[in-house]
């Protein structure tokens, strides 16, 4: 085979290897051809592109799911959250690692590493049925509030979270911060100047991963959110599909919105995201 | 003084972290193994009765469980082995001479963003009235039919959303490891002329077990502890066919109000859980090669 001839085969190779990737996304082609068709339209061939597009469905998927309420909820709670998590668990693996010698600091990290294997459905109930409790004798609103909710998320991230920065911690050298002790600096000075910039590849990982899984999550706050304004978008997906379950052209309207937030984030940080998830894998 | 001065800058770093993970996770799981030996319907002002282990030994008489158990094992075991060869074939694919390559990562990765809850939906359409469509107008209603209606059909397309999700992850976590692979290896393997099946049995493969496991590890705690594209996917069914162990916790503790049997079924999901990734990170941390 001369050299050409063997581009050539890489070539159609790839460009087979392509076919077969766009066919893999080919539910999404489906969800966004059939949400422009009118029912018969849908029902005659699933696969054509519409006749015309037109955005009623879009108009009226976006009034009943409540879309852009439950957009500002989603995005309010996923960024809340992933900031408390970052902050206070940098903070927390930092002393950690630095402290690694010491029966506490050891003790605390083995429970956090422990605890991961505890599946969510495991503490569902308790932990409404505690923080309702909690709620009755402090007043504290913990249940049906954004607040409430980001709170749990907190509990709940923090351990992968302090697990991944005290990984990377123990990396970086101690004589850094040792130069900044004599200068006079404070431990909190110490922390922000010095240390959490040097986290930030690190950062990347712990936020992809946060916003990923807390974005997408249904379980929990279907179980503390109540009011029909607090819904995030998985929740108001499922509000939406219990009513219209049948009239599918406006549930792929629906559906489509919801996803549409995902690709954007997607095409603007794909290295960053394939980077962050592939680094939280392997650590 | 600079020593005490660090004992209370050290307290300020760590203590709010450490009381909201206590408040958020230790303390319902204590009270969640407490509350598995009581049977009790979830309301306040009813009575907790003390039963021992009276929820944990009704677990082996319960059909629906035991039945869920049963589909959530098939359902793990499947998902493990076509998540992880799809993701392993499409890493080697695109760690290849590919011109497409960053096209094609991109597109399979992208599933794992969309959430389980809405993807499975997307997929319900498919497997019920996209494929009794294309059903009738095809004629090959022996495959075409409506897949969710059909206890072991549904049971496959659970699979088939799954796989379709989580593939682009562990490809992710393949590509890693085939790209840590030094160059200079494989070139020595095919100078002494071994060609491309050899070189993967013999050279990548040992040499990647590393992410062999991390896989393995992910994929199988996840397909077990599979919620969100169960609910909205089969939502159980048909006839709770399709109901995986964290749904039955689920139904048994908010439907059938049986908090404390349904919880005794969490203690026993979280033990499970935990044996079973513990046997397994020790198992496969044995056979890495180190480089």
């Amino acid at each position: 085979m001369t050299k050409r001839q063997a581009n050539v085969f890489v070539w159609i190779g790839s460009l087979l290897v392509l076919l077969v990737s766009i066919v893999h996304l080919s539910p999404l082609y489906i969800l966004f051809t059939n949400s422009f068709k009118t029912r018969e339209e849908l029902y005659n061939n699933v696969l054509s592109l519409p006749s015309k597009f037109s955005f009623q469905y879009y108009q009226v998927a976006m009034e009943r799911m409540n879309f852009w309420t439950s957009l500002l909820n989603s995005i309010v709670i996923t960024v809340v959250s992933t900031i408390l998590i970052i902050v206070l668990s940098a903070m927390t693996a930092w002393v950690l690692a630095r402290n690694e010698s010491r029966p506490w600091a050891k003790w605390i990290f083995m429970i956090f590493i422990a605890t991961m294997l505890i599946p969510f459905q495991t503490i569902m109930m308790p932990l409404i049925q505690f923080f309702g409790n909690v709620q009755e004798v402090t007043g504290i609103p913990f249940l049906n509030t954004r607040g409430g909710l980001i709170f749990m998320y907190v509990g709940f991230g923090t351990a992968m979270s302090v697990f991944l920065y005290h990984g990377f911690i123990k990396s970086i050298p101690f004589s850094l911060e040792e130069a900044a002790y004599l200068d006079g600096a404070s431990k909190w000075t110490v922390f922000w100047r010095v240390i959490f910039p040097m986290l930030k590849p690190i950062t990347n990982t712990v936020v992809i991963l946060n916003v990923i899984w807390i974005w997408n999550d249904y379980l929990l706050p279907s179980l503390v959110l109540a009011d029909e304004h607090l819904r995030t978008i998985p929740l108001s997906t499922f509000s939406f599909f219990g009513q219209f379950t049948i009239q599918w052209n406006l549930a792929m309207a629906g559906l489509l919105l919801t996803i549409i937030p995902v690709i954007v984030f997607y095409a603007f940080a794909q290295r960053n995201i394939i980077r962050g998830v592939a680094e939280g894998a392997v650590k | 003084m600079k020593n005490k001065n660090d004992k209370y800058w050290n307290l300020l770093f760590v203590a709010p972290t450490v009381l909201i993970f206590i408040f958020v996770v230790l303390v319902p799981f204590i009270i969640g193994i407490y509350y598995s030996f009581f049977s009790w319907d979830g309301i306040q002002s009813n009575p907790k009765i003390f039963v021992g282990l009276r929820n944990f030994i009704n677990v082996f008489s319960d059909g629906r469980f035991l039945n869920s158990a049963l589909k959530t094992f098939i359902f793990t075991v499947l998902g493990v082995i076509t998540i992880n060869v799809l993701g392993l074939v499409v890493a080697l694919l695109v760690t290849s001479k590919l011109k497409t390559k960053n096209l094609v990562r991109t597109f399979y990765f992208m599933p794992y963003l969309i959430g389980g809850l809405i993807l499975g939906y997307i997929w319900k359409f498919i497997f019920s009235d996209g494929f009794a469509i294309i059903g009738k107008v095809t004629g090959l209603d022996k495959f075409f039919f409506n897949w969710l209606l059909d206890p072991n059909f549904a049971l496959i397309a659970m699979v088939f959303v799954f796989t379709w999700q989580m593939a682009g992850y562990v490809m992710i976590i393949y590509i890693s490891g085939i790209q840590a692979i030094p160059g200079d290896m494989i070139e020595a393997a095919e100078v002494d002329g071994a060609n491309r099946w050899q070189v993967f049995w013999k050279v990548k493969l040992p040499l990647i077990m590393p992410a062999v496991t991390i896989s393995l590890f992910m994929t199988l705690s996840n397909c077990f502890k599979i919620f969100d594209v169960n609910l909205s996917l089969t939502g159980g069914g048909p006839a709770h066919a399709t109901e995986m162990f964290a749904m039955n916790i689920y139904n048994e503790i908010f439907s059938n109000s049986n908090f404390g049997y349904g919880q005794a079924k969490a203690v026993i999901f979280f033990l499970v859980v935990a044996v079973f990734t513990l046997i397994q990170v020790s198992i496969t941390k044995k056979r890495e090669v180190t480089m």
